[in-house]
């Protein structure tokens, strides 16, 4: 089975070291991005199987992310969670409107996180 | 474990990070620029500080951040005005989330008055509803399982669930095989889909959805799984739950499904699959952020963390190989002939790559110093406000490179002076006003780079040294005979005598018996200096000269009364051989040198140093002349200047005591030790000698 590809847009390095210590452990391809602007330029490099994406970050905010990625003629159909600290319903809403797949809060769990992106990318276990 | 460990050292270094941020972006709140970029990056840092310290459960540090987010949250969204009040509320709040942070690093207690007080003047900006709002709420996303009225069931129990994608579900990167697929692995799953519902060929739209699955699931708890599996989707699809095995006959909408009423299909062009006419403005999105992302590609360089220790470790090695040049270069010419000269030629080869390697290496320890400077930042704020003074920092040349020792070690020192400066420097706003100047303080700290050298200095435009008070303290303690006549610079230089303080009380602030001779001695561990300029009334400056690495130097090899010493080649003028007219005796057996119209004194390193005990006759005058503190100048007399090279420095405080007249050693190409003179100790020989009792004294105290 090739391994699920992550890109992970955080510009928190901590967030991007916890991620990266989760997933690769649990055998995910990860690849992270600083920013959203880099995170979209990384995007049609890496063709990740599944992207994260933080709300606030410098340059371009999660949902610039998810904009740039569902919007222009070819919309990308690619799952794209939302990490937020927040679990309020009005982001989720917001999120989803926007065209998030779905949402991670922080702090995550190392195992949920796991088993949502399996999900998401139709691995589940 | 240990990755869990090293990712929380990494998440206090970057905390090091977005505090610099912080401040930085406080800064510019505070010099009026409130752009909402500038807010972004401020509430971003602490939203940063607040994300990665839930990750490792620092509550204490979350509540503040949280709470700190919110004021933030609320100036962001210009529903707060930033006016001077609240960036100060945010200044200090700052401070203590800087303060939080260090706590958790160092598992210290935290001062909870202090925090506290800060919470309260915070929580005056929020808005009672926004309270609510602030309670955190860091449970991970629980769905109310209570809706299902499922109890806990140990047998498996069936439920009939019926999923209808809407076109969003797809558009959103959702997939119904997935989650039909998540939800076989939670359970037993039998699916069936709606054949009926997908209407003939010709009828079908591109863009709607039709597709709807009719599914029996069984497992102990199927509502939590559905719940689970489905919690992505809610209100992009129709979704029923019923229970089956208390009669199928009875469908009962479950309160999961978005929308009660089941909506018929969205319009296609309600849908988030663009149509082409749709997507023309979608489309500068993206290449915008294209473009973007190649500049900023341009500008961020990328960048590795390394430990100290093995880039220490690598400075030691150049420093060995640039002594072990310097040896090979020795033996090459003892050799001599032409074979030798041609070596020599290659030598000088190596001799170049190696300092290009050494100053590389130096390179990577060199750090700007902005970090340092705003840490001062908040000793000032603190200050003033313990202190009830309006003091403001100014901070110029953050950018200039130094040793990252260096700026650790001098945060100790600075913080000290500019303590001393507000509580000693600066007058309260009423005397000043008095004194025609404006209420609020100003105290300038500012780095440059000035010839080989990082020149740090501390300005307040305060009210000047109380000359007089210092000589009446200096007599009253003992520390110079009463009847003692100094010129300005001499009772200036009294400050840094031992056991001087000039407080009458002792202020929480300044601290206690702790006097500039503490500042001295770590600027001079660090092989710098200190000087001071002071006009009455209008203020008093610090300037503190260090060397931008700790590890090699250049320096002029000399010798003097059969001894090889080195003479760093900073503060060398220039060397001289005078003609006999041109030295004049003064007073008992000194001597002056006259050059260019002005007298500087000539210093005898031998006898200064205790090598020789009368003048030597056959001696040749060989001068060197360098400049020393506040911009005077002296003359070294040496018996012969051999060579200028870079040699590495040893210390040698550590093993022999401090040597007045002596700053470190070296080891030189033929393996011998050669001691690195400390030449603005020289420039003073007598208060060289006074030093050494007093420093005989103050290791007798101890």
């Amino acid at each position: 089975m090739t391994k699920i590809k992550v890109l992970a847009i955080d510009d928190s390095r901590t967030i991007r070291e916890l991620l990266r210590e989760a997933l690769e452990s649990a055998d995910f391809d990860y690849h992270c991005a600083e920013d959203g602007v880099l995170g979209v330029a990384k995007f049609s490099d890496v063709n990740p199987d599944v992207v994260i994406t933080d709300v606030n970050m410098p340059n371009m905010d999660g949902f610039g992310v998810i904009e740039a990625l569902r919007g222009g003629p070819q919309p990308s159909l690619v799952p794209i969670l939302v990490l937020t600290t927040e679990s309020s319903a009005e982001l989720k809403s917001r999120a989803r409107d926007a065209g998030a797949t779905g949402w991670i809060v922080k702090p995550f769990d190392d195992t949920d996180l796991v088993k949502v992106l399996r999900r998401v990318t139709g691995n589940a276990a | 474990m240990s990755a869990q460990s090293s990712i929380r050292d990494s998440f206090f270094e970057e905390c090091d990070d977005l505090l610099a941020a912080l401040f930085d972006g406080l800064a510019q709140v505070e010099d009026g620029n409130a752009e909402s970029e500038t807010v972004n990056a401020v509430f971003r840092a602490v939203h940063s500080i607040k994300g990665g310290a839930g990750a490792f459960k620092l509550t204490a540090l979350v509540a503040f951040a949280h709470t700190f987010e919110t004021v933030l949250d609320g100036v962001r969204s210009q529903k707060l005005d930033p006016e001077p009040d609240l960036v100060r509320v945010l200044l200090r709040a700052a401070d203590q989330l800087a303060n939080l942070v260090e706590a958790a690093r160092d598992n210290n207690a935290i001062n909870d008055a202090a925090r506290d007080s800060v919470l309260a003047e915070l929580e005056a900006y929020i808005d009672d509803e926004e309270k609510d709002d602030a309670e955190i709420n860091f449970a991970p996303v629980a769905l109310d399982f209570s809706l299902f009225g499922a109890p806990e069931a140990e047998t498996d129990r069936e439920l009939v669930v019926t999923f209808q994608p809407f076109a969003r579900l797809y558009a959103n990167g959702h997939e119904p095989a997935y989650l039909i697929d998540a939800l076989s692995k939670a359970g037993q799953l039998e699916v069936e889909l709606d054949l009926e519902a997908i209407p003939p060929f010709s009828a079908y739209e591109r863009d709607a959805s039709y597709l709807n699955w009719k599914m029996r699931f069984r497992a102990p708890d199927p509502e939590a799984a559905v719940a689970e599996v489905f919690e992505f989707v809610e209100g992009l699809c129709r979704l029923e739950v019923v229970e089956n095995d208390q009669g199928p006959e009875e469908p009962e909408a479950s309160a999961f499904s978005a929308d009660p009423t089941p909506e018929p299909e969205p319009a296609p062009a309600a849908a988030a699959l663009p149509v082409p006419e749709a997507s023309k403005d979608a489309t500068p999105a993206l290449s915008t952020a294209e473009q973007k992302g190649a500049s900023k590609n341009e500008g961020a360089k990328p960048t590795l963390r390394v430990d100290l220790e093995r880039v220490d470790r690598l400075i030691n090695t150049v420093g060995e190989l640039i002594i072990n040049q310097a040896m090979i270069a020795q033996r090459v010419s003892q050799l001599g002939g032409t074979r030798a000269t041609e070596i020599e030629a290659d030598l000088e080869d190596y001799k170049l790559l190696a300092r290009d390697l050494q100053e590389g290496v130096m390179a990577i320890r060199a750090q700007p110093v902005k970090a340092l400077f705003q840490r001062m930042s908040r000793i000032v704020r603190e200050a003033s406000d313990a202190t009830g003074k309006n003091v403001r920092l100014v901070t110029r040349g953050e950018g200039t490179e130094v040793d990252k020792t260096v700026i650790e070690r001098l945060a100790d020192p600075l913080t000290h002076m500019l303590r001393n400066a507000v509580d000693h420097g600066i007058e309260t706003p009423d005397k000043r006003i008095v004194a025609g100047k404006s209420a609020e303080g100003e105290i300038l700290l500012s780095a440059t780079h000035k010839s080989g050298n990082v020149l740090i200095e501390i300005s307040d435009d305060g009210a000047g040294l109380n000359r007089p008070k210092i000589l009446e303290i200096a007599i009253s303690k003992g520390l110079i005979p009463a009847t003692s006549d100094l010129p300005e610079a001499e009772i200036d230089k009294l400050l840094f005598l031992p056991g001087f303080s000039t407080a009458t009380t002792v202020s929480n602030l300044s601290g206690r018996g702790v006097g500039m001779d503490v500042v001295k001695n770590a600027v001079q561990a660090l092989g710098g200096r200190v000087a001071i300029s002071s006009v009455p009334g209008r203020g008093t400056t610090f300037s503190i000269v260090l060397p931008l690495t700790l590890a090699v130097m250049d320096g002029m090899v000399i010798s003097v009364a059969g001894e090889t010493m080195v003479v760093p080649i900073t503060p060398i003028l220039e060397t001289i051989r005078p003609a006999r007219g041109a030295i004049h005796p003064f007073g008992v057996d000194g001597q002056m040198l006259s050059i260019r119209g002005r007298y500087v004194p000539i210093v005898d390193v031998a006898r200064t140093l205790g090598l020789r005990t009368s003048p030597d006759p056959d001696q040749t005058d060989i001068l060197i002349l360098v400049e020393i503190g506040n911009g005077g100048q002296c003359a070294l007399r040496v018996d012969a200047i051999h060579d200028q090279r870079q040699v590495v420095i040893k210390r040698v405080a550590g093993s022999y005591g401090t040597i007045p007249g002596v700053s470190a050693a070296t080891i030189l190409g033929d393996g011998k030790i050669a001691l690195i003179l400390d030449t603005d100790r020289f420039a003073q020989p007598d208060l060289l000698l006074s030093e050494t009792s007093l420093a005989a004294n103050s290791e007798l105290e101890t």
